[in-house]
């Protein structure tokens, strides 16, 4: 029988790398997960804790996958603890993915918002010129670094770290310098996950240029197939409309950068 | 003359028969703008309680081999107030509010707050199989459905359907308890409590454990209660519990039901479900020389 992709599957957990002291990668086994696109998620279970969407990671070996998750609430501190030889349970993938645009490529993460950015490079041409910014915190906040400049090695590119507080790399915030290189170069394709305020920024800095952006929103999810209603922003269902949104489109939703829902599906502000 | 699909639920005239079901994509107007403008006949608000709540821990889905789902979302929902709030500046849209409560005063109260608001009915959901003291464990005490049904009904002049579902109480028993106290119509049926448990972590996967059970293992136990109400009672139906294709709809109709909602078929083929059901009925009349739902209510009842 075809597998139900609603369906909890089980994988074990084969090896975990310490990204940074509060992110890791889990990498396990599993086909169907090892070939998602770029923007793709997953409903990650963790037995007798709870259950989170999380962005599907590259998966280098053939057949292999993994999650990146950066220990925060009892959900993904739950995976964050997840050890070899463990169990996770897996459905999906759900949602869309980036539209992959050929030429001068802008990649702007931030956080574990990186994650779909490295899977997105997997996807890349051989003569894409490609930038990537990594946006951290503080130098122990930085990772990927080595993983992108290692995806790119056979391309044109550059990867870019800034830190909020200049331990490491450019100092100041990643959309800062997204403003100075969009007023230097005229991609031909932008690409950005992270917190929805630097989304939000980078959007607006690409669209008032006339650039083409997309970004991978995150919103409250509890079911992941559209039945829930709770990843609602504005009229789109970050589930099954997204989780990548053009930004001609985002600039008219009136939730985007602005609100998010609790569990309860009470706005708030950002 | 091209066949209408205007249908009417007692006093509650829709332009389709088609709606989406409660506890499905209900919590924001701009949704509601959306699937209106999809073809759906009304939607149907997420089960609002007096306080906002925050619902059941993740997993609250699990999606079942073989078709079908089982959840435990939990009612989470903003509060009757926040939503009446949220819904003022609807205009266009057919809402109907679905309403949980413990006593009759929670569903007394939460009608008084959306009096300024534009609302076609009100939906009380005696029903909902995993959340306890209300939903199912107020549907099976007939004696306390009569109060409700009976307090509402003194609240308000928008009409009022009550939403049954199969507990430890014969279903029939609250839908009797319901139309002595004055409701309005029946929406039959909710989800069927139910478990899924997984071998491998040899745990329930449900973070609640129990859940409901919806989708396309449940049609035929809805279609059945519809018909059985339907031949029992003189009470407008609306049918619900699986229906993913036009066909599911029809045959919901020719059991008896005026209107049919619609809620894991959306999980399966989003929100397309509703214009591929409106347009398979059109045909079907047009095919069968129809040109009103009402001459095709309850049509299987003379076989």
């Amino acid at each position: 029988m075809q597998r139900n992709l609603n369906h909890t599957k089980i994988c074990v957990i084969e090896k975990v790398i310490d990204e940074t002291p509060t992110v890791r990668t889990l990498i396990f086994s599993d086909d169907v997960m090892s070939s998602v696109l770029p923007g793709q998620f997953a409903m990650v279970w963790i037995p007798g804790i709870n259950e989170l969407p999380m962005s599907v990671m590259i998966a280098q070996e053939s057949g292999k996958a993994a999650f990146t998750v950066r220990k925060h609430g009892p959900a993904s501190t739950g995976l964050f603890n997840v050890k070899v030889g463990q169990q996770i349970g897996v459905r999906g993938p759900y949602g869309n993915s980036f539209d992959l645009k050929q030429g001068k490529l802008l990649l702007v993460g931030g956080g574990t918002g990186l994650v779909p950015m490295m899977r997105l490079l997997t996807h890349i041409k051989p003569n894409d010129d490609v930038t990537v910014l990594i946006g951290a915190k503080s130098k122990n906040e930085v990772f990927f670094e080595d993983l992108a400049n290692n995806l790119l090695k056979n391309n044109p590119h550059r990867v870019i770290v800034t830190t909020d507080d200049g331990t490491y790399g450019e100092k100041g915030f990643v959309t800062s310098m997204v403003e100075k290189l969009v007023n230097e170069i005229n991609f031909d394709g932008i690409y950005t996950c992270g917190p929805e305020i630097m989304m939000y920024k980078t959007v607006q800095l690409a669209h008032s240029r006339g650039l083409f952006v997309q970004a991978s929103l995150e919103r409250m999810m509890k079911c992941g197939v559209g039945i829930c209603g709770s990843c609602c922003v504005g009229e789109d269902l970050v589930c099954k409309d997204g989780t990548v949104f053009d930004g001609d489109h985002l600039i008219s939703n009136k939730e985007f950068g602005r609100f998010h829902r609790n569990k309860a599906g009470i706005l708030e502000n950002y | 003359m091209e066949p209408s699909l205007v249908t009417s639920i007692g006093k509650i005239q829709l332009e389709r028969p088609v709606m989406l079901a409660s506890g499905i994509l209900g919590i924001s107007l701009d949704v509601f703008n959306r699937l209106y403008r999809s073809g759906a006949g009304a939607v149907v608000s997420k089960s609002l309680s007096t306080e906002p709540w925050d619902g059941y821990p993740n997993p609250t889905i699990f999606g079942i081999n073989g078709g079908g789902w089982i959840n435990a979302v939990g009612l989470s929902n903003p509060g009757a107030p926040n939503f009446a709030k949220m819904i003022e500046p609807n205009k266009d849209v057919p809402i109907i509010i679905s309403l949980v409560g413990s006593i009759p005063e929670d569903f007394s109260t939460m009608v008084e707050q959306f009096k300024n608001s534009k609302v076609i009915a009100y939906e009380l959901n005696l029903s909902c199989p995993h959340v306890a003291k209300v939903g199912l464990e107020v549907g099976d005490d007939p004696e306390l459905v009569k109060k409700i049904v009976s307090t509402v009904k003194n609240s308000t002049n928008v009409p009022v359907i009550a939403k049954v579902g199969l507990g430890t109480t014969h279903y029939l028993n609250t839908v009797s308890a319901a139309i002595d106290s004055g409701i309005d119509a029946i929406t039959a049926i909710n989800t069927i409590r139910a478990i899924a448990i997984d071998v491998e972590t040899q745990r329930p996967i449900l973070s609640n454990k129990f859940g409901g059970l919806s989708g396309t293992p449940i049609k035929p136990i809805a279609l059945r209660c519809v018909y059985e109400i339907s031949s029992k009672y003189d009470i407008p139906i609306i049918g619900c519990g699986g229906i993913s294709t036009w066909e599911d709809a029809l045959e919901f109709i020719l059991a008896g039901a005026s209107a049919i909602q619609i809620g894991s078929a959306i999980g399966d083929n989003w929100i397309h479900v509703f214009n591929d059901i409106n347009k398979g009925i059109l045909q079907y009349m047009k095919r069968k020389g129809y040109s009103k739902i009402d001459e095709m209510i309850g049509l299987a009842k003379k076989s």
